[in-house]
């Protein structure tokens, strides 16, 4: 005990220079600031997932201001049936029930962002918890969880969901669970898988040999390092299960009309689609956008979680 | 005699294979004074790095610590708790590892790095563990340390990393500090520079270094006793003037004559040791080295020799010490 003193005091603190807190705190806050300007950076570098953010973040801003923007209440009929865009007061026309589509798209974002974004958070959040106890401890939890990924990697994941989503009342919160439990294994994999990487770097080892114990492994080795991947596999998610989320509700298993959902709206304008494509095409198109937008954003996001790949 | 801080006896680590039992360190014993210099030397694959990892039982299954003791002051490592030895690890004996490359989380600043280890063993804050970090880079020759303190490790050079894991490793002041194969990675150049950094780090603190190397020309300028392996084994021990200048096991001779030697007048042969080393897997009886040996004799086929005491303090592993000594001497 004695040697770490001598040695503390050899290092005379020069008073009131690096010793006042409220310094050490803003040379913390400063640092934490230019991490976040260099993540920033290196993601804005990329054209299509800035321009991709840009578009997602107007999407969610017409989700969130649809009661205030739509120009009709997307249930009424309000234009004569598949009104052709720009005719009867409709911008995008109307659909085969006379409901404006511009006012069905607006209210169907959030359903779409709900179904995206919903199950793809929850399913990363358990597979969090499974893929890392599975692939840290190992053992019999590991063999028994990693049969049962097996069997559930046996159907497709739009199968399984129909069948989930069969069984169930139809409704948003069917389809969310359903996509939920269908996408969890795809995610717990790649955790664990990420995790037994992680666990066999020489600076794990490092760290056990410098004492660090289980928790402060994983939390301060593994998961750091396995959040990234796990983190852009998740958004490029989001827009797939939006799109299946669509598909769910096209096939009538999910949100039921007249309620707006863009995966609805396309199933409904299938019967006209020769005489009035454009109640098919508008939501399609969105659809399409969205999905892609989640993409591009999820190839930025692993350039700014990187600190390799931002520059100084 | 001091009182030896780590005493190794008839240590055994295993490691169970589909193809068998690979006995990787098989009755290894040495100790360690306060401020001694220890080299491990030994061919790939003869259990050096094992047995430093045995020391603070970072062996995972398949491997498992089979047999012996090993003695820190007057704990028994092998039968603490595994939260008193992660108390142990880092903070009363530190390794190095031999890889800077990969040996750093590489998504927290260096700085980060050092500050962690202070503040889970000294119990220190966030400011105090910081400022200390500082110091301890500065100690290890990073120059600014107080703006490199955030850089993350892909921002520094191979013997920089190298300089911020030594840091890491004395961070604590360890009693002990383990160093495997430290230089390996590095340049020949940065080699002795980390060589000259770990020996003034090893002055500073007065603690015991164990250097894991097979460069012979480290352990003459460094060492003050020598361990040589052989396939697990212990072959001789003793210390650094002895081992160099009357080897006594034929394996350690062939060592000392398959080096180049500046003070050599006689221009004599550069000689190669024939074959290859065993791989210990289900070993047959007998000494290992018997296959490569020039001495070897019937009893070095069935038995395996003990250790003999031929002076104070140096021990050979060879049948040959046991029938005639003078003869072993000029085989």
């Amino acid at each position: 005990m004695t040697k770490r003193e001598t040695v503390n005091s050899e290092q005379p603190q020069l008073p009131g220079e690096a010793n006042s807190a409220w310094r050490i705190r803003r040379d913390r806050y400063r640092f934490h600031l230019r991490t976040l300007k260099l993540a920033w950076y290196a993601y804005a570098k990329d054209n299509a997932a800035l321009g991709a953010l840009i578009f997602l973040l107007v999407i969610v801003l017409i989700s969130l201001l649809a009661p205030l923007i739509s120009p009709y209440d997307p249930a009424d009929a309000v234009a004569s049936i598949a009104a052709s865009p720009g005719t009867d007061g409709v911008l995008l026309g109307a659909d085969v029930d006379g409901r404006d589509i511009l006012s069905r798209l607006f209210w169907g974002g959030r359903i779409a962002l709900l179904v995206g974004i919903g199950p793809t958070v929850a399913a990363t959040l358990i597979s969090l918890f499974l893929g890392l106890t599975a692939g840290y401890f190992g053992g019999w939890f590991d063999q028994i969880l990693m049969r049962i990924v097996d069997v559930v990697f046996a159907f497709p994941l739009v199968l399984l969901a129909i069948v989930i989503a069969g069984v169930l009342e139809p409704g948003v919160w069917t389809v969310i669970l359903a996509i939920s439990i269908a996408l969890t294994p795809y995610i717990a994999r790649l955790v664990r898988t990420t995790t037994l990487n992680v666990k066999q770097q020489p600076y794990v080892e490092a760290a056990r040999a410098g004492g660090a114990g289980d928790t402060a492994i994983i939390l301060r080795y593994i998961l750091p390092n396995m959040i990234p991947p796990v983190l852009v596999f998740a958004t490029t998610l989001i827009g797939l299960m939006m799109v299946v989320g669509s598909g769910l509700s096209f096939l009538g298993l999910g949100i039921q009309p007249p309620e707006a959902d863009w995966g609805t709206m396309v199933a409904e304008g299938r019967g006209v689609l020769r005489k009035a494509p454009h109640v098919t095409i508008f939501p399609g198109v969105v659809i399409v956008l969205v999905a892609l937008s989640f993409n591009f954003i999820g190839d930025g996001l692993r350039d700014a979680l990187d600190p390799r790949r931002r520059s100084r | 005699m001091v009182e030896p801080i780590l005493q190794v006896e008839g240590l055994k680590t295993h490691f169970k294979l589909r193809e068998g039992i690979l006995k990787a360190v098989d009755g290894i014993s040495f100790s360690l004074a306060p401020d001694e210099v220890l080299c491990i030397v030994g061919e790939s694959g003869s259990g050096k790095s094992v047995t430093a990892q045995s020391i603070l039982r970072l062996i995972d299954p398949p491997g498992q610590i089979v047999e012996g003791h090993i003695r820190y002051r007057d704990k028994d490592l092998l039968k603490l708790s595994e939260r008193e030895m992660e108390k142990i690890r880092g903070d009363r004996i530190g390794i190095i590892f031999q890889d800077p490359m990969t040996s750093l989380n590489p998504v927290f600043t260096i700085g980060e790095q050092i500050a962690e280890g202070l503040r889970e063993h000294l119990n220190l804050g966030k400011k105090e563990a910081q400022d200390r970090a500082v110091d301890l880079l500065r100690s290890v020759g990073i120059p600014n340390p107080e703006d490199r303190y955030q850089d993350y490790p892909h921002h520094f050079s191979g013997g920089m990393r190298q300089r911020v894991l030594i840091a890491a490793a004395i961070a604590c002041e360890p009693d002990i500090l383990i160093a495997d194969e430290p230089t390996t990675a590095l340049d020949v150049t940065i080699q002795a520079q980390i060589l000259k950094l770990l020996a003034d780090v090893q002055r500073r603190l007065s603690s015991a270094l164990i250097l894991i190397t097979h460069d012979l020309g480290v352990v003459a300028s460094m060492a003050d006793r020598v361990l040589v392996m052989y396939a697990g084994e212990m072959v001789e021990y003793g210390d650094v003037k002895t081992i160099f200048e009357q080897p006594k096991h034929p394996y350690t001779i062939g060592l000392m004559n398959s080096v180049i030697r500046l003070d050599d007048q006689r221009g004599s042969e550069l000689r190669s040791i024939p074959g290859t080393p065993l791989v210990p897997i289900n070993p047959p009886p007998g000494c290992s080295f018997r296959s490569r040996c020039n001495a070897a004799h019937a009893l070095c086929e069935t038995e395996k020799s003990r250790a003999h005491s031929v002076a104070g303090g140096h021990l050979v592993s060879c049948h040959l010490m046991q029938s005639d000594s003078s003869q072993a001497g000029s085989a």
